[in-house]
């Protein structure tokens, strides 16, 4: 067989592309961002004198109160949007195994917010918190809250309106895996366990819980790892505030990097953030390693 | 607990009933924010910001004429010296005390989103299907670190690749042109589509190229006229998850665009600063923005968890 090109130059003929776009666009920025952060470079003073800095950025973020803050209100939002994803994701996805009568019409109806630009999501949220007309403000008056509810303008609520909003947009996500987990165990658990005349309640424990719990970190590690470069929702919808309450590690990335121009200061930022997501990423990934295995 | 007879599978009757009302009230709360954005496209300025919040309003088309055009004020004299609207959108404008001053930058941004959409989408398709093809079939050196290189490049936060593409760009003069979205947006969806298609192509049994193979045909030859219409799905799925990442796409298109190539993300907040806040255009770009995404969801439903797991979980 096999006149013309052989399996071996195919091969490369046709992973090569992939491979160079990669390195130009993904390998080559990255190390290009690595030697910026060494330096005081900043891209609007293109023809300024370029110092090379050494360690100086990195101390300077890492000793930075400011980041701290940013780190803080990140560690809010994954934690809190999460959690709550995960508790409304698995409580829907219990609900969807039970094949109730159109109950496949309904899970797609419940999809279609995280298919949507999480940008136009926050701009249409934005409406619906407006103090004086938002229907979201309305509803929380009308349900007998002080007059003057603001969700956006308080600092103590805007950090809850883009968990909010985010939960709004990703539980279906986490409900989708969840529900793939609960169909993928093997319906002979549960027949011997109702030989065993065990409760439903320790079904759940037993079976349910360990059989999901694979699903289950798969779908923090994805939320883990999108939430944390999450940029357009937040910007659009609080851009950081009020003050820099809900100014997470991205959006302080972009203020440093294209408003105040700090090319070096937000390279060291953006490689610190870059290593603390594959950090997170590895951790999750070995711990779903040692769930498998059990 | 009450001993019942159903099978362990089946829940009971009741069971059903409760999981249903629990998912139908979940799924109409969510939807909520939709309908009302519908709604609002079809107000008046002045319904759409009047307290308590209307739910049913007359009709308008304001927002869809203001979405696609600008306007001026003029004065009550000016405005009855003129001769008779038109057109009906026209008198639209007019009741608003305003004359048309031309077409809005609205539909030059919608056609800037589906070319960049294409464009990107149909070279990371073609990409992504030979380099996945090459995974599936061919001894490749390292294949597991290549493809693991791959996905990781996904975890990079766009903002901090913005900084060096951004001068990259300006460097070579890619700033603001419709070509350096579509090279970058073809990147970003580079490791979903290899991982997606190398899944798809997976299960397509080598027999079929071997069979092909045999009776003359070359591999390439094979790959072409064999494997291509078996993976049609696969590839059209994939299409659309590209096709979709590259319409919403946001940071990017706000850092790396102003005019001539800016997308709609970042163009369609800014109606809002037109002239004060004009939620029903808001609103209209909104629903015409999400429109596509939606029809295309309902398409994709059965391989939706396949995509946003990048082929991880299969079903």
């Amino acid at each position: 067989m096999g006149q013309g090109l052989s399996d071996r130059a195919l091969a490369w003929l046709f992973v090569g592309p992939t491979i160079l776009l990669l390195l130009a666009f993904n390998i080559f920025p990255l190390i290009w961002t690595l030697w910026l952060s060494f330096t005081n470079f900043r891209a609007n003073r293109p023809g300024a004198d370029v110092l090379w800095v050494g360690l100086g950025n990195y101390s300077r973020v890492l000793n930075d109160e400011a980041i701290w803050e940013n780190m803080r209100a990140t560690a809010h939002f994954l934690s809190c949007s999460i959690t709550l994803q995960l508790l409304l994701g698995f409580g829907l996805a219990l609900m969807l195994n039970r094949r109730f009568r159109s109950h496949s019409f309904w899970s797609t109806a419940i999809l279609l917010p995280m298919m949507l630009a999480p940008a136009v999501v926050g701009t249409f949220w934005k409406y619906f918190f407006e103090p004086q007309y938002g229907i979201f403000n309305y509803i929380v008056n009308f349900f007998g809250s002080p007059g003057t509810f603001t969700m956006l303008g308080d600092t103590k609520l805007s950090p809850w309106a883009i968990v909010l909003v985010d939960t709004w947009m990703w539980t279906p996500y986490v409900m989708l895996l969840l529900l793939a987990g609960l169909r993928s165990i093997p319906p002979y658990l549960y027949e011997a366990a109702e030989i065993d005349r065990a409760s439903e309640w320790t079904k759940f424990w037993r079976i349910t819980l360990p059989m999901v719990m694979p699903f289950i970190i798969l779908a923090v590690l994805f939320r883990l790892i999108e939430n944390f470069k999450m940029f357009d929702l937040v910007d659009q919808l609080t851009n950081g505030g009020p003050g820099s309450v809900t100014e997470l590690a991205s959006i302080k990335l972009k203020r440093e990097a294209f408003e105040k121009w700090r090319t070096g200061y937000s390279s060291a930022l953006a490689i610190i953030l870059f290593v603390a997501i594959y950090g997170l990423s590895l951790v999750t990934v070995r711990f779903l390693d040692r769930v498998k295995q059990r | 607990m009450k001993n019942t007879v159903h099978s362990p599978l089946e829940p009971t009757p009741r069971g059903k009933t409760l999981a249903g009302a629990v998912v139908i009230g979940y799924a109409l709360i969510s939807l909520i924010p939709l309908v009302w954005i519908l709604m609002t496209s079809f107000r008046t300025p002045q319904d759409a910001i009047a307290y308590p919040p209307q739910v049913i309003t007359q009709p308008s088309l304001i927002g869809y004429v203001n979405l696609f055009t600008t306007r001026s004020r003029v004065s009550s004299q000016e405005l009855a010296a003129l001769p008779p609207a038109a057109t009906w959108y026209e008198d639209l404008v007019r009741e608003q005390q305003m004359i048309l001053a031309g077409p809005s930058r609205f539909s030059d941004r919608y056609l800037n989103s589906v070319l960049i959409g294409f464009g990107s989408t149909l070279l990371s398709v073609i990409l992504g299907t030979l380099a996945a093809y090459a995974f599936s079939r061919f001894r490749v050196p390292g294949k597991d670190d290549l493809l693991f290189f791959i996905l990781s490049t996904r975890m990079m936060p766009p903002i901090a690749v913005a900084i060096p593409i951004y001068l990259m760009y300006r460097a070579v003069g890619l700033s603001d042109t419709h070509l350096g979205l579509i090279l970058l947006y073809t990147v970003v969806n580079l490791s979903l589509a290899v991982w997606l298609l190398k899944g798809f192509m997976d299960e397509i049994p080598r027999e079929y190229e071997e069979a092909a193979m045999v009776d003359g045909y070359t591999r390439f030859q094979a790959f072409i006229k064999v494997v291509l219409p078996q993976a049609a799905t696969g590839i059209a799925t994939t299409a659309i998850f590209c096709l979709i990442f590259a319409w919403n796409e946001y940071a990017f298109a706000l850092l790396l665009t102003s005019g001539t190539a800016q997308t709609s993300p970042p163009f369609i907040p800014t109606i809002i600063g037109e002239g004060g806040l004009d939620w029903p255009a808001m609103a209209a770009g909104t629903t015409l923005f999400l429109l596509p995404v939606l029809v295309f969801t309902v398409l994709l439903r059965k391989h939706l968890l396949r995509g946003i797991t990048f082929g991880a979980i299969r079903k």
